[in-house]
């Protein structure tokens, strides 16, 4: 056993360990040593991240037995392609965020390093378990911390948005808890492998309780992800935080989603029985309606963190009808949307603070104000990142929304699919345009006090947007490592398959 | 007892989320404890109810499920970190916002206001 066998684990256990050491006085009395630590455990994790993307696209899946013990007994890592991608994009989101907050954002509370850490060490975890209930262990370890790092620095607007946003999810904790009870109850295991391998050879009596279980973790992964009925957290909560905290929580959105496509797109897809695909019929509209929803809310943001909190909600509505398609070439086009989204939203959410920082009182609402001293800077950031959202060439917005209108085959979802996903691109140009003119243009005088931006800041945000452009220049290795992730995805691991990898 | 210990639970469960629909935090704190009681019950019934049997495999035809055991003080363990910190954040809500609404204002109440004026 050399190192090189543990690898599928370190993304979990850096952020911990480097966690635990930030909290020793030595390294908590001192924000630089925070700082060059986490920055350098960061860009350890983009490593570690990416040469575990280059091992499994050589071998295959990698399975990672924790003591040894076999599944269905001990629990079990599973790093495929489609987890190692996630895992890439929250360790360069996590670089960037750590980058821009050391800018002087961290100052305004305690505890700002170790908390990013142990988020990334959630978010990880839950990309990587092959075990449902580790995957509510890894959902609470990022959700606590999320807690702490919504209110981080305090104030009437956090507070408020956090009591929203922390009991809304500690109910959907509960939930979640007894949809893994149900499912244990008749399935008798937590294993995804070994959960897959019994759903069809369950009882009739059984049947109805299942898909109950099922149903009802449908609803807890809605409320991560912020498909429709469930959205309502997500604007205020995105949009009260501070920048960097915003940007690293366009990822959470994304476990949710990812955990929809590992649960009801495989465990419950085709190969379920009698419970084949009990989710889509309740996901198609869903998804629709949230695009849908999400363009009006779009239009009617009166700021600019809140319009790009907007534009997530309906980035989750265009992924979620890719999964609701469920064929190999939409998944391929839900992942790399799924890549695209997050970047340029977070990119958004740090460009947002930076404006808020430089506009003095009128923050980033859609008003008159005094021009900013580094307009022409942003102003060409904020026109790049528009262009990605909006989805228009040359940049990945426009070959991820592409991708996933070529991938609707049948005409009667295509009837639904092209208007939606265009009328939502056209909806953002307008907001977006709108945004732009009245933040750049709209201003009377000069404002000589405001706060510059740190070169860092600039530099996080750069390694954002510098993704963009690289997603089509290296299109088409990009699409066919999604394509790789959607086959394995989409053809599921058997137990059998599973401890053989594992040995 | 299965029917005993369901009723419970759904009671629990009932009384929970009917405290949770309530728009001050104190129901809210109460309610969520009532509810994660409620399925720290439920987890541990997940595996079957089994009386005077070991929840180890010592070879014997006899034992209950240790798994549901495991996941239930997982559970209660992560639950109770989180009724604290709820607990907090109402206090911190509370001081804050100056009342402790969940929307951090409280609903104009007509009917109140007629009968002051």
């Amino acid at each position: 056993m050399s190192l090189f066998d543990h690898l599928v684990i370190f993304p979990v256990l850096i952020p911990f360990f480097v966690a635990v050491a930030l909290l020793f006085p030595s390294l908590n009395n001192s924000l630089a040593k925070q700082r060059i630590l986490t920055i350098a455990a960061n860009i350890l994790m983009v490593v570690v991240a990416f040469v575990l993307l280059l091992k499994v696209k050589d071998q295959g899946i990698q399975v990672y037995a924790l003591g040894d013990w076999s599944a269905p007994f001990g629990i079990v890592l599973m790093a495929d392609a489609f987890s190692v991608l996630m895992v890439c994009l929250s360790a360069i989101l996590g670089l960037a965020v750590t980058m821009y907050a050391s800018a002087g954002e961290d100052k305004n509370g305690a505890f700002f390093h170790p908390l990013i850490m142990f988020q990334l060490m959630g978010i990880n975890g839950a990309f990587l378990t092959g075990d449902a209930f580790n995957l509510f262990v890894f959902f609470e370890i990022l959700l606590i911390a999320s807690y702490s790092l919504m209110m981080h620095g305090g104030g009437k607007q956090r507070i408020q948005a956090s009591i929203h946003y922390v009991f809304l999810n500690l109910i959907g904790s509960s939930l979640f808890l007894f949809a893994l009870g149900t499912l244990y109850g008749t399935l008798g295991t937590l294993n995804f492998a070994d959960m897959a391998d019994r759903i069809p050879l369950l009882s009739r009596n059984e049947l109805l309780i299942t898909k109950s279980g099922a149903l009802l973790l449908l609803a807890v992964f809605g409320l991560k992800a912020a498909m429709l009925p469930l959205h309502f957290w997500l604007p205020k909560a995105y949009a009260s935080t501070s920048a960097p905290v915003a940007a690293l929580f366009a990822i959470m959105t994304k476990v949710g989603i990812y955990s929809i496509w590992r649960v009801h797109g495989v465990m419950f897809g085709d190969q379920a029985g009698e419970l084949a695909n009990i989710a889509l019929p309740w996901l198609w509209p869903i998804a629709l309606l949230t695009i849908a929803i999400g363009a009006i809310s779009v239009l009617a943001s009166q700021s600019l963190r809140v319009l790009c909190s907007n534009l997530v909600i309906v980035s989750v509505g265009t992924v979620l009808v890719t999964i609701s398609l469920n064929t190999v070439q939409a998944s391929t086009a839900g992942i790399y949307y799924l890549l695209h989204s997050t970047v340029a939203c977070a990119a958004m959410f740090l460009l947002a603070g930076l404006i808020q920082q430089q506009r003095g009182k009128a923050e980033d609402r859609f008003v008159t104000a005094r021009s900013m001293p580094q307009a022409g800077i942003l102003g060409f950031i904020f026109a790049l990142l528009a262009i990605g959202l909006i989805g228009m060439p040359p940049l990945s917005g426009f070959v991820g929304k592409a991708l996933i209108l070529q991938s609707v085959t049948k005409a009667s979802q295509a009837i639904w699919i092209w208007p939606l996903i265009l009328g939502a691109g056209l909806i953002a140009l307008i907001a977006l345009s709108r945004a732009g003119t009245s933040l750049f243009w709209r201003t009377t005088g000069e404002n000589t006090s405001a706060l510059k931006g740190h070169p860092i800041q600039y530099l996080a945000i750069g390694l954002l947007v510098a993704i963009l452009p690289l997603m089509v220049i290296f299109g088409g290795a990009v699409s066919n490592y999604a394509q790789l992730a959607a086959e394995q995805l989409n053809a599921g691991l058997s137990l059998q398959q599973l401890n053989e990898v594992a040995k | 007892m299965e029917l005993v210990y369901a009723v419970c639970v759904g009671f629990m469960s009932a009384c929970g989320i009917f405290l949770m629909l309530r728009g001050h935090t104190f129901t809210l704190v109460i309610g969520l404890t009532l509810l994660s009681y409620a399925v720290n019950l439920f987890l541990f019934a997940s595996g079957g109810l089994t009386i005077g049997a070991p929840a180890v495999l010592n070879g014997s035809e006899n034992y209950a499920d240790p798994l549901p055991q495991a996941l239930v003080l997982t559970a209660i363990v992560i639950g109770f970190a989180m009724t604290a910190f709820a607990v907090i954040l109402a206090m911190r809500g509370r001081s804050d916002l100056g009342n402790d609404h969940v929307d951090g204002t409280e609903p104009f109440d007509r009917l109140a206001a007629e009968e002051k004026s």
